[in-house]
């Protein structure tokens, strides 16, 4: 696992069309914090995910992760970085089983020789036993393993989103985006969300931000809370530091200031 | 009346030009599959493949398998080339426009083809002449055996391939989720232009294949025509199914030939037809019901 760095969000904006949908946004992300970023629909939390991801291309600012700078890179370069994420809409590859999703959230690991993989040849043999194994630590963890030989397109809701979180880990980030990891589930669920984000932080030393509406999900797990509306910041600080901005308040709740 | 004889050899005449379909089909299926777009200029990068080896093999001095592999290569690098320079660029345009532009790929194909090579029917002298006798009375071309030997072996190496190597695996996952893939570290467009080359580089192994039974002009990549209705037998997406339908096609045309001759060329397409009445998905589906 790649060392936790700092990722330093500047000045970052884009426009589509004539809207700012993100503007003037900056933020750090300390190694081993959990971060959330909330905001009312709309405001941006997801297109500064797809910023990072390199999904979309910003107008102006600079997103550095430790000494990388994300910019610079290709979506498909930036898991190299240590970065992994999820979706809101949870993107799996849904005709195969949850053992082979996982198994491709290692590519980044793998030997990539076409001929000893061809020969199948006993180095490849064990590098697959190894990664087996850390994809077995990851099924363990999220307490999936009664999915293991599923095909993604027979599961529920839920369990997809357990799966699209465990993906993310086999790639062994030291960076998490999670893109509303508690949307469309129970309360029990929810609850097992915020477990195993604790266990994600403090086991495994992954730092994490999360787009997150549950504030319940959010006071239990993070460290600092990014409050965005409509592209700009709001306010920055603790759960309960944003729980009292009468700012935030307003453009949650739509008081009168 | 059909001699025992007679029947094998019609068999493994079709059992050949199944193969080659089945060879140009792989190339439609796997690109079909990495992009959604069925490329109507396949048949061409057979008929560009027979014309490259053979340029090569005059180049060359007449040695037939340096010749073919350069030639198979050549014709990778314009698929690759297709893809990362052009198709590329109007990925997420309507259907309609990406059909034309194949459409369009297979016109320009065929007058380059022209331009450079002449109208003429070539001939490319390959080692597959001669005839193995195997039973009295009954004797079969090697260039029939070789295709189906080349089916067979460039089936193997795929099938190694997709299910073993990262990059083939890597290949599967971009075409089930493109948005999934890079965020695994996959460089998904560098793989699509890659699967081009691959589809190319078969269809063009085909074209040199064919090239002792339908020499070398610019129409032969009309051939492909036939692949794309045995990979829609097949169920457009399957692999498997692809190669089971061009097999199918291939396998009937001999017989119907002989037995309807008012219907030669067109019984590929009467099997197709049939085929999608009584199963529109294909013989082997690959498209799944949705769950809501």
């Amino acid at each position: 696992m790649s060392a936790p760095q700092t990722l330093s969000v500047r000045n970052l904006s884009i426009m589509f069309g004539g809207v700012h949908a993100v503007e003037d946004v900056s933020f750090d992300v300390n190694p081993g914090e959990v971060l959330a970023i909330i905001g009312p629909n709309g405001a941006g939390k997801s297109t500064i995910f797809n910023l990072i991801s390199r999904l979309y291309e910003p107008s102006n600012g600079s997103i550095r992760y430790g000494d990388a700078d994300l910019l610079a890179l290709s979506p498909h370069q930036i898991v190299a970085t240590g970065i992994a994420r999820t979706f809101q809409n949870i993107e799996l590859f849904e005709q195969t089983t949850v053992l082979q999703n996982l198994l491709i959230g290692r590519h980044r690991h793998m030997s990539a020789n076409v001929f000893t993989n061809f020969a199948f040849l006993p180095g490849v043999r064990k590098s697959e036993l190894e990664h087996r194994r850390k994809v077995e630590d990851i099924i363990d963890l999220l307490e999936i393993a009664q999915y293991r030989d599923e095909r993604i397109a027979d599961l529920s809701y839920g369990a997809r989103k357990n799966v699209e979180l465990a993906r993310a880990l086999c790639a062994e980030p030291s960076l998490l985006l999670l893109d509303e990891p508690a949307s469309g589930l129970n309360t029990e669920e929810t609850d097992d969300v915020g477990f195993w984000l604790e266990d994600i932080k403090h086991d495994l030393g992954v730092t994490l931000v999360m787009i997150e509406h549950d504030m319940n999900l959010v006071g239990q797990v993070a460290d600092r809370v990014l409050a965005i509306n409509e592209g700009k910041v709001l306010a920055c600080g603790t759960p309960d530091e944003i729980r009292d901005n009468k700012a935030v308040q307003a453009a949650y709740l739509g008081v009168s200031q | 009346m059909l001699q025992v004889n007679d029947i094998i050899h019609l068999a493994v005449t079709g059992l050949a030009q199944g193969c080659a379909y089945g060879l140009i089909a792989l190339g439609f299926v796997l690109i079909y599959k990495a992009t959604e777009v069925v490329n109507f200029a396949h048949g061409e990068f057979m008929m560009l493949g027979a014309f490259a080896v053979l340029a090569w093999s005059e180049f060359l001095g007449g040695s037939f398998w340096p010749a073919f592999v350069l030639g198979c290569l050549s014709i990778g690098v314009v698929g690759y080339l297709i893809d990362a320079q052009i198709m590329r660029r109007i990925i997420g345009q309507s259907s309609a426009s990406i059909f034309i532009m194949t459409v369009a790929f297979g016109f320009i194909f065929r007058s380059l083809a022209g331009m450079i090579w002449g109208w003429k029917t070539l001939f490319l002298s390959t080692p597959f002449g001669g005839k193995i006798e195997i039973a009295d009375g009954l004797s079969i071309g090697v260039d029939r055996v070789a295709i189906i030997v080349a089916t067979v072996l460039l089936c193997g190496v795929l099938y190694l391939f997709f299910s073993r190597t990262r990059y083939g695996i890597a290949m599967q996952a971009a075409s089930q989720n493109q948005l999934a893939a890079y965020y695994m570290g996959i460089p998904v467009k560098r793989l699509v232009s890659i699967t081009w080359a691959i589809g190319a580089m078969i269809a063009a192994a085909a074209g040199a294949l064919l090239a002792p039974i339908t020499m070398v002009d610019t129409t032969i990549g009309f051939l492909g025509i036939k692949a794309l209705a045995g990979a829609i037998v097949g169920g457009f997406g399957s692999i498997p199914g692809a190669l089971l339908g061009c097999l199918l096609i291939g396998i009937v045309e001999p017989f119907a030939d002989y037995f309807v001759p008012e219907i030669k060329g067109v019984s590929a397409y009467i099997v197709m037809l049939v085929v999608l009445f009584i199963r529109p998905q294909g013989l082997i589906s690959q498209t799944f019901e949705k769950k809501v």
